[in-house]
């Protein structure tokens, strides 16, 4: 810093006549007063939010902690519930979890690609799906549950099983993840589109290599906020999986999901609140973990495209 | 032609800078016939006719909008990417009809390639930027990969600044290092003819005068079209020179010849009009 530049600055400073002056000093504290009661008012929203999350993860630790052990994650539930751990749940989870990932990653990404790749806006089939996505974003959980009841259960003869209730969350993971690698797609530049093609690259390749990768953040993010509703689901579960809390066998088995387990513990068990809380306190830290292989996972993908093979 | 000199000392595969417009053999290895672009019902170019000459420079000139976009994406067929776009009248590279029924668009690609106004690396590293491209055209020996990764980086000059981090990200580099990357991404092909639009248009003069070198030292091993909007440099480097004009919102061309008498004698008023900067 040369001193100087400093000095030559002050000068100008000082020179300004004393009303424009003051009159520019009330308008400076103004401007300063508005300045701090906004952020004042941004740093509330943001603590307010903080807040109440907080406050439920508390809630939920302070009546599930004492129940939360290594038995209660291995064991089975006993007495409906009130008794025993959570381990058949678990694996009942995490298995209808597996199938709405199988199917919905690769059938919305499909479809994503082609609506952004492949087709015309304009096109009759285009739009057709463009509106069956928008209605199917807006449908509640109930209405899933029916038809999964309908459809896989009764019609394709899957019965309650893991593999209804997967399909079941797939349809509604579907449209957010088609929604969200659509729009990731749409944001990458045309320029590589552009410079993919000069080098005679076909469309796979361009995907596969830039396209995708560039949209990887998107897509994770779509996937999440899909997992993140087919976690939290019960009514659509209820009519496709079951609420068997047995160890299911094989995916044609039935099985209870963990959000199932909670409603059930809290509606319908007498003194099962506290397994309910201790469930609950499992729900979240298994959407923590989620979250967190699914933005590692991302974050490898794209590193892989970008160092050698 | 001149022949490419190939000094022992020179870091360049392509041989030293030659200085002067090299005066070509004219053989065409492009023959443009009543090239016509439409996009939807407005016309942008329209009749086109003329050849680009193996080894040469040619330089394309002309206010904004008068089609050069137009008429050199229609040269690799990248105009098929838009779905608007309808062309007329016939491009034959080495005598033979790019747009004749079963033409294989992507191998017609990676012979005439194409450098573009932006520069356009992939968000791959620097190495993949070039080895992508090689392996999906069914290059797969690690020695040749290597081997042909180094020389494209030596052609452009690239080489000694970026060797020692070729697995760092391509959007890492500065925006001539960035377009440098992007001309050795369409040599490493090893195309015929070089397509350019407007490659120094982003560039700040250092860079703009290092991509200018190296496209003179491209002359001879291969055949540049260029399209540029900076008449000096059209008339530094290019052996040909042929000026577009808008007539009537339709983009025509007006003349074409060897450089040298565009800039200095030129024959149509329009023409002499433009290069002697009175107008456009
Ligand atoms: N994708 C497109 N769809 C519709 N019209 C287009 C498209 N691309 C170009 N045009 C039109 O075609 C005409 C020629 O455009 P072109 O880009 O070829 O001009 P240009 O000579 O390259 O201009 P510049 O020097 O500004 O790059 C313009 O009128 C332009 O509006
Ligand atoms: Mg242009």
């Amino acid at each position: 810093m040369q001193p100087d530049s400093s000095v030559s600055c002050a000068p100008g400073l000082m020179a300004a006549p004393s009303v424009a002056g003051s009159t520019l000093l009330t308008a400076q504290v103004h401007a300063k007063l508005s300045e701090r009661l906004f952020v004042a008012a941004v740093w509330l929203a943001a603590a307010l939010v903080a807040a109440s999350f907080l406050w439920i993860v508390a809630d939920i630790a302070f009546h599930g902690f004492a129940k939360l052990s290594w038995s209660f994650l291995t064991e089975a539930p006993r007495s409906s519930g009130r008794k025993g751990g959570i381990s058949t749940i678990l694996v009942s989870t995490l298995l209808i979890l597996a199938v709405t990932v199988a199917v919905a990653v690769p059938l919305g990404v499909g479809v994503a690609v082609w609506l952004s790749e492949f087709s015309r806006r304009s096109s009759r089939t285009a739009r057709v799906i463009n509106i069956a996505l928008d209605v199917l974003a807006g449908i509640p959980s109930i209405v899933f549950g029916l038809f999964g009841n309908a459809f896989f259960c009764v019609f394709l003869g899957l019965g309650f099983s893991i593999v209804s209730g997967g399909l079941t969350l797939a349809c509604m993971a579907l449209p957010i993840l088609i929604r969200a690698t659509e729009s990731g797609l749409s944001a990458v530049p045309h320029d590589w589109r552009q410079g993919a093609a000069a080098l005679g690259l076909s469309k796979a390749a361009a995907l596969w290599h830039v396209l995708l990768p560039a949209a990887a953040p998107a897509i994770t993010a779509g996937l999440l906020l899909g997992i993140g509703r087919a976690v939290a689901e019960t009514a659509a579960l209820v009519f496709t999986s079951g609420y068997v809390d047995r160890m299911p066998e094989s995916l044609m088995d039935s099985g209870r999901s963990l959000a199932v387990h909670i409603y059930d513990l809290s509606m319908n068990v007498s003194g099962g609140d506290q397994a309910a809380y201790a469930s609950a306190l499992v729900l979240i830290g298994l959407l923590i973990v989620i979250n967190a292989v699914a933005i590692q996972l991302s974050n490898r993908f794209m590193k892989s495209r970008i160092q050698p093979a | 032609m001149t022949p490419v000199a190939l000094t022992p000392h020179s870091p360049y595969t392509l041989g030293t800078l030659q200085s002067g417009p090299a005066c070509c053999v004219p053989q065409p290895i492009l023959e443009i016939k009543n090239l016509t672009v439409r996009y939807g019902d407005s016309t942008a170019l329209d009749g086109v006719s003329l050849d680009i000459y193996k080894g040469c420079i040619t330089a394309l000139i002309g206010p904004s909008g008068c089609g050069k976009t137009s008429f050199l994406s229609s040269l690799n067929r990248l105009a098929d990417l838009i779905p608007a776009a309808k062309i007329s009248g016939d491009v034959r590279f080495n005598g033979e009809s790019i747009y004749a029924p079963g033409v294989d668009v992507r191998r017609l690609r990676t012979q005439i390639g194409m450098v573009f106004q932006k520069a356009n690396p992939f968000p791959l590293s620097i190495r993949r930027n070039l080895e992508m491209p090689l392996k999906e055209h069914g290059v797969r020996h690690s020695h040749e990969l290597k081997a042909r990764v180094e020389n494209a980086l030596q052609d452009v000059g690239l080489w000694d600044e970026v060797k020692d981090r070729l697995d760092t990200p391509a959007l890492q580099l500065s925006g001539g290092q960035q377009q440098r990357l992007c001309i050795a991404r369409a040599l490493v092909l090893k195309p015929s003819v070089l397509l350019m639009d407007e490659p120094c248009s982003a560039l700040d003069p250092i860079s703009s005068g290092v991509v200018e070198d190296l496209i003179l030292r491209l002359r001879g091993t291969y055949t540049v079209v260029i399209v540029t909007h900076n008449l000096a440099q059209a008339k530094r480097i290019a052996n040909y020179a042929a000026f577009f004009w808008m007539k009537e919102r339709v983009g025509k061309l007006i003349e074409f010849g060897q450089s040298q008498q565009l800039f200095e004698a030129p024959v149509d008023s329009l023409t002499a009009a433009y290069v002697s900067g009175s107008r456009g």
